[in-house]
């Protein structure tokens, strides 16, 4: 499979109306409690640590698992841990209807795949997207399918700046590509 | 077409054309590092570039405020890391002792108008109160920024607001801030710079700027910009820094992505109620609300003005028997400024404790935490649930928190 083709299982971060959860921000993300932390193995065991009816995500996820969440993912501070805590469970990639802009750049920088897609709060609230389904998706044409209810959708394909960077693995690797 | 602040101030530190949407690499004129982030940053730089030097050790900093002196074993041995690696490289460090690096920056003069600065901050879009761009990043862009002296950033959009009408006492300008931050939500200006124009803000001091801009982030924006301003803030800059100052102004045909009008006419002191910052009400519908507990500090509302404000109300009195009300000065210039003009006397004689410069409140540990069930009313800037322990955070300006020590509940200074 290409590197710009990914497909998991995802789960959708609703609350318990079933509806998409808005500004879910980096201390829910990841608390500030575990911030002394440096090493991305040790992250995974805390994501969603802070954030209601979540608090199981790490026992639950498994590799490749798609991330589905609301408008502003990613509020509040800057730290990385709250992408890396979802590098260190090995999850996918997160979609969200916006993202928080710090939260952003740091998985760009990290090579975590993370797009957005303004019609995801329709799709879940129209069960087109549920927690459990098998999703593809592809970066560069932003064409977006559930395998599980064979209907498709779209994404905002990465930016070229965004790809480049995830395609060298990294805003390291990719500066030293440029130098 | 002429441009905004934010492209005016991009376009000077890169070769490539500034336009909304536009990717472009930035120059930067300063690149910093704090407690949080900074070992992270030290461990990207020496598995990534080994012992080579940071580009500019002139223009690279550590300013340590979160956790100071280090509370936990961890953060001491994370400030130490970032210690010997400044060591290393000849940076500089303003260490436990300094307070807020944001803060520290503007005062030492290194975050100046039409600069641009970044660090492990999210709130260093404060550096917008003075014309900085100033920008929060994680700890992979900054370990970048420290090798490189750049980083890759798409220009955002800028959104006009004009504040309409004017306040005063009781009113504060985090009473101004909170009802911008009520009217624009976290849609209105995200992701994109944000100028503000109109007397309220033109007259607003450095502190009332600092309010203003820190909560920007709140908004969900990347920066706000305060562009004009009066002789008393030229003065103010100058006496604090020693050197010149002016801000960057937007051209006259310079394109917004909208323009919108908040009319702050009979402004009421404002509070913004558990758990997000921008549901914000007039103090008199939460009147009678009890706390526990009281913060006057932060990047947000940590400057000696704000201090004064709080001293006025709480001189010769007492906070109520069972209030705990701790205040943190922004710097260990602004501690120096309240111990001089006797503020931090009327402020001790009143109950209150003081601690050390620092972020204190937003961060975890260096002045405590709120208990299951403890009602905090704050003068920071997030509310955010489980943010500053298990308790429930209020934020207010910092006569609201004073006057609610006072009284054992959320209250207005004039119903004291």
């Amino acid at each position: 499979m290409e590197r710009s083709v990914v497909s998991g299982r995802i789960w959708v971060l609703s609350d318990k109306k079933g509806e998409l959860i808005e500004d879910i921000d980096t201390d829910q993300i990841y608390h500030n409690a575990f911030l002394h932390i440096t090493e991305i193995s040790e992250m995974g065991q805390h994501a969603f640590n802070n954030l209601g009816g979540w608090k199981d995500f790490p026992q639950k996820a498994r590799p490749g698992d798609i991330i589905i969440a609301g408008r502003n993912f990613g509020a509040g501070s800057s730290r990385q841990q709250a992408v890396d805590c979802f590098v260190s469970l090995k999850v996918g990639l997160v979609i969200a209807s916006s993202f928080g802009a710090i939260y952003f750049r740091n998985a760009v920088n990290s090579s975590f795949p993370v797009l957005i897609c303004a019609e995801l709060e329709e799709m879940v609230a129209r069960r087109i997207l549920e927690t459990g389904d098998e999703v593809e998706v592809n970066f560069q044409t932003g064409e977006g399918k559930n395998i599980s209810k064979a209907e498709f959708f779209k994404v905002e394909p990465m930016s070229a700046v965004q790809y480049d960077i995830f395609k060298a693995g990294g805003l390291f690797r990719y500066g030293k590509l440029v130098s | 077409m002429g441009k905004t602040v934010i492209e005016k101030i991009i376009q000077d530190h890169t070769e490539d054309e500034v336009n909304p949407g536009q990717v472009v690499w930035m120059d930067l004129d300063v690149r910093s590092a704090r407690d949080f982030g900074g070992p992270n940053v030290v461990r990207n730089f020496e598995r990534e570039y080994g012992d080579t030097p940071v580009a500019d050790k002139n223009k690279t900093f550590f300013t340590f405020d979160l956790c100071v002196p280090a509370c936990s074993l961890k953060y001491a041995d994370n400030q130490q890391i970032c210690r010997e690696f400044a060591r290393k490289q000849g940076i500089k460090v303003f260490d436990v002792d300094s307070g807020i690096g944001s803060h520290v920056l503007i005062e030492e003069g290194l975050a100046q108008a039409g600069t641009t600065v970044v660090g492990t901050d999210s709130h260093l879009n404060i550096l917008g109160a003075i014309g900085c761009f100033g920008q929060g990043m994680g700890d992979v862009d900054i370990t970048y920024a420290f090798k490189t002296g750049k980083t890759w950033f798409e220009v955002p959009k800028t959104l006009k607001v004009l504040i309409k009408g004017s306040f005063s006492l009781p009113a504060a300008a985090k009473d101004l801030t909170l009802y911008i931050l009520k009217e624009l939500g976290t849609k209105k200006a995200a992701l994109q710079a944000v100028e503000f124009y109109g007397d309220a803000v033109r007259n607003l001091t450095l502190s009332g700027r600092i309010t203003l801009c820190s909560m920007v982030t709140e908004m969900a924006g990347i920066i706000g910009f305060i562009p004009e301003h009066d002789d008393s803030l030229r003065n103010e800059m100058e006496r604090l820094t020693g050197s010149g100052f002016s801000t960057v102004q937007a051209d006259e045909d310079c394109l917004y992505s909208g323009q919108m009008e908040v009319d702050i006419n009979g402004l009421k002191p404002q509070v913004a109620i558990p758990y997000s910052p921008d549901k914000v009400q007039d103090v008199s519908q939460l009147k009678g609300i009890r706390i526990d507990t009281g913060f006057i500090g932060s990047c947000t509302n940590g400057r000696t003005e704000d201090l004064a404000l709080a001293a006025r109300i709480l001189k010769g009195k007492r906070i109520k028997q069972g209030i705990t009300l701790k205040v943190v000065p922004a710097t260990r210039r602004v501690y120096e400024e309240i111990l001089e003009r006797g503020i931090l006397e009327d402020l001790f004689r009143s109950g209150a404790v003081i601690s050390n410069p620092g972020c204190s409140g937003c961060a975890e540990g260096h002045i405590g935490l709120t208990g299951e069930g403890e009602v905090q009313v704050s003068t920071g800037n997030r509310n955010f649930s489980g943010k500053q322990g298990k308790g429930k955070t209020y934020l207010a300006s910092p006569a609201v928190v004073a006057a609610s020590c006072l009284a054992g509940q959320i209250i207005s200074p004039e119903d004291l």
